[in-house]
């Protein structure tokens, strides 16, 4: 009889044969691929004038189960970035920090230079530059089978200092374009916000309240069909003077009357 | 040093028969003979200072920086051997990282200190390496406010947390000197390096301890006392670098920053201003003074 | 063939199909919530353990401390958050011995998520955690499945939590005075029992104030209105 304390508890070797270990082998390929538990639904953006616009709803869904109404999904990096996360909110937690590591380590690098004023001038990381950061991060963790599953947008300017707005998913596939939208948005509100800026031409020739109202109207358009939207939400509009970022907007002029003059569904008319 | 050549000193890993590490003792030497650096730490904040000899005419002004940032909050600053200095710097940035990493939220100073101090100390006992040829000060702001978690989302109850023992103050400025040995100190005043005399006898006329200095006063006496403790007689041309740390609501949001040209000259030119009075009865010491500027 | 971790059942039955094991694994289908009130935080959880549809525990006690005033209520498979919880108690006291100073509610989430986060493939857990610390006084966090962290003003989990919903937002007060919050977690817990079949037993509940920790037992059989112990 074995009475060492591994052997408690377990079937005796000299009655039941050693253990057989071999079926905790993994047969398969290694899959470290998980899927999205805590998600965030679309996030949608458009570029104007001076900037670009972006917002997202303060949901995190449980699958159905609306669970956490205060989850703010727009981050902002340097004051002259705003990032939006569509999907996991974990990975989303992952990447701000890894965002914030980051942050830290241009500090270093931005102290070599004579002073501040010098420091102030030189801008090191734009939110091209974070987004390509971004962008190489999503495909490597897609390569390596184990994806973080999120939709982003990166909104700010690029080195030319013109407004910049690009996206990418948890594939690394990534785009730019004057507007873009994640998720729902992408069927719901793009059509909206492409009317208003198909090119960059007709972005740059946007008003900053125009491009506030578009991106107002087309939140509205996404809580009326988007089962895992809710009526507060996050707007950042981002301009070479910084960041304006409203964290718990309340969607304004709905339009439900019209339900009084629905009656059945078809012939029937009280 | 009437043991040189006792054998006693070739060795970190080997006491002398009266109970001391030579090698140390000859780290702190190389210590001796760097610029000076000071740290205050005053009401709402930390500044730290450095004296950079100009070694050279063909070194670019404001380049080479001596003090430099840890984390968002922590700032450091060294006397001795540069090279040795970067080291220590690279240590602490991994470990507020690690900390960070960890805890998900910034490493306290004293927690700093403690690790850097350990680290130090470990190159005091082994034969294969010799101990760190810098003093260093370390300055940091703690958060007063609640801390969240890195990446936190949500929030509590709009009316905050209950249960809070208000009575306690939480967070501050904080400032501590690690010695070669790995001997650290919390200071409200910290001097090192060739100065570290001059310097010590002017950062005990302020009251620092009592009711404190702002911040601003700080920067000023900083870069007064840098001057003092130049050591002109050898003549050497030398700039001022300086940084500091305030509180959320103050002018660097609870970030290390350096301290902006504007106030630095500002606090040099006062600097000069009160050098020169001291040594009014030799007009031409003054006039040296004005001919430092860049 | 189908990948997976399972493998063939030798011949003498005891080795067990690994997904059947994990399937049919000691599950805390459960009712758990954490509070914050006035001078603190109040967990509370049933007490039902079951293997599929049989209990295998009654009386089971899902809140653990991990320090002090630190405490956690668990639901999920009851294997990996005991695990889970035996990590994160060790690593607070040996953050407490070496700082010389107790963790906050935030040093205990942090360390809980990053254990659940990285190993998210592996668990079922789904955590509350909830402390006291007398810089943050009582406070209040979720970490669900995936291993996101969020802070809550109140928080409940487990299978149960979706039958109450309802009555938490409608009777949630923020600020409540002890006694006000002692009902609120127990009729939330009474409706979660009523309505959640792998919900039931004693209702438990944890006071965290400055005064430390404090034990509530609630039995069904006195329709949990008086307090035992």
């Amino acid at each position: 009889m074995d009475h060492r304390p591994q052997a408690w508890g377990r079937p005796r070797d000299d009655i039941y044969g050693a253990y057989d270990g071999s079926y905790l082998q993994n047969s398969g390929p290694k899959q470290a691929t998980q899927s999205p538990v805590v998600t965030g639904t679309s996030v949608i953006a458009i570029k104007f004038a001076d900037g670009v616009v972006m917002a997202a709803d303060n949901l995190a869904s449980y699958g159905s189960l609306a669970r956490f109404t205060d989850v703010k999904r727009l981050r902002t990096f340097h004051d002259n970035t705003v990032i939006g996360f569509g999907g996991d909110v974990s990975d989303m937690q992952y990447l701000d920090r890894l965002i914030g590591e980051i942050d830290i380590d241009q500090e270093y690098e931005l102290e070599q230079l004579p002073d501040r004023e010098a420091q102030k001038s030189v801008e090191l990381m734009q939110a091209s530059n974070l987004f390509t950061f971004l962008r190489r991060q999503m495909y490597h963790q897609r390569n390596e089978f184990n994806p973080l599953w999120n939709q982003i947008l990166v909104a700010g300017f690029d080195d030319e200092h013109k407004p910049f707005l690009a996206s990418v998913d948890l594939r690394g596939t990534s785009f730019t374009s004057p507007s873009l939208a994640t998720g729902f948005g992408a069927a719901l509100a793009q059509p909206i916000m492409r009317k208003y800026a198909a090119t960059d031409e007709d972005a740059a020739r946007l008003t900053r309240d125009q491009a506030v109202d578009v991106i107002k109207e087309c939140m509205k358009v996404l809580f009326y069909r988007d089962a895992r939207s809710l009526d507060r939400y996050s707007i950042a509009v981002v301009t070479k003077e910084g960041i304006d970022l409203k964290e718990n907007e309340q969607l304004e002029k709905q339009s439900w009357a019209f339900a009084e003059r629905i009656k059945g569904y078809g012939t029937q008319t009280v | 040093m009437t043991s040189i050549g006792t054998g006693y000193d070739l060795a970190n890993s080997i006491f002398s028969p009266d109970g001391r590490n030579f090698q140390v003792e000859y780290a702190v030497k190389a210590v001796e003979n760097g610029g000076t650096s000071i740290g205050i730490r005053c009401k709402d904040g930390v500044v730290l200072a450095v004296e950079k000899i100009v070694t050279s005419k063909l070194l670019k002004p404001g380049a080479n920086k001596r003090i430099a940032t840890v984390d968002r909050h922590l700032g450091v600053v060294y006397s001795g051997m540069v090279p040795d200095g970067r080291h220590f710097v690279d240590r602490a940035r991994d470990e507020s990282r690690s900390w960070r990493d960890t805890f998900k939220t910034p490493i306290p100073t004293a927690d700093l200190a403690n690790r850097m101090g350990s680290y130090l100390q470990a190159y005091t006992l082994y034969q294969s390496v010799r101990p760190f040829g810098i003093t260093a000060i370390v300055g940091g702001f703690d958060s007063e406010l609640e801390l969240p978690v890195d990446g936190e989302v949500g929030s509590g109850p709009s009316c905050g947390a209950g249960g809070k023992d208000t009575s306690k103050k939480h967070g501050g400025p904080f400032l501590y000197m690690i010695e070669p040995s790995g001997l650290y100190w919390g200071y409200y005043g910290a001097a090192t390096g060739k100065g570290r005399q001059a310097a010590k006898a002017e950062l005990e006329k302020l009251d620092l301890s009592g009711e404190g200095i702002s911040l601003e006063e700080a920067v000023k006496e900083a870069a007064r006392i840098i001057y003092v403790a130049h050591d002109d007689s050898k003549d050497k041309e030398f700039e001022l670098e300086m940084s500091w740390i305030s509180g959320a609501d103050g002018p660097t949001k609870g970030k290390h920053q350096e301290v902006p040209k504007a106030l630095r000259e500002e606090a040099e030119r006062l600097a000069r201003k009160a050098v020169a009075d001291e040594d009014s009865d030799e007009e031409e010491e003054a006039k040296e003074g004005e001919k430092m500027e860049e | 063939m189908e990948f997976g971790t399972s493998g063939c059942l030798s011949e003498d039955g005891i080795h067990v199909d690994m997904d059947r094991l994990k399937k049919g694994e000691v599950n805390l289908g459960t009712s758990i919530m954490a509070v914050t009130f006035k001078d603190g935080v109040i967990l509370g959880a049933d007490s039902r353990t079951t293997t599929g549809a049989y209990i295998a525990n009654r009386v089971t006690d899902k809140l653990t401390r991990v320090h002090d005033t630190i405490w956690c209520c668990r639901s999920g498979s009851a294997a990996d958050t005991q695990a889970v919880a035996d990590i994160v108690q060790y690593q607070l006291g040996l953050f407490a011995m070496m700082n010389g100073k107790p963790p906050t509610t935030q040093t205990a989430a942090a360390i809980f998520q990053e254990i659940c986060y990285s190993n998210k493939d592996r668990l079922s857990a789904g955590l509350i955690i909830a402390g006291w610390d007398e810089r943050h006084g009582g406070q209040v966090y979720s970490i669900p499945l995936g291993g996101s962290l969020h802070k809550q003003s109140y928080a409940i989990g487990g299978s149960g939590s979706t039958y109450i919903y309802g009555y938490c937002d409608a009777n949630w007060r923020e600020g409540m005075e002890e006694a006000d919050a002692v009902k609120f977690v127990k009729g939330a817990l009474a409706e979660a029992i009523k309505w959640d079949g792998s919900s039931g037993g004693v209702i438990r509940m944890v006071v965290l104030t400055a005064k430390g920790a404090d034990r509530h037992l609630y039995l069904p059989d006195t329709d949990y209105q008086v307090r035992h112990n």
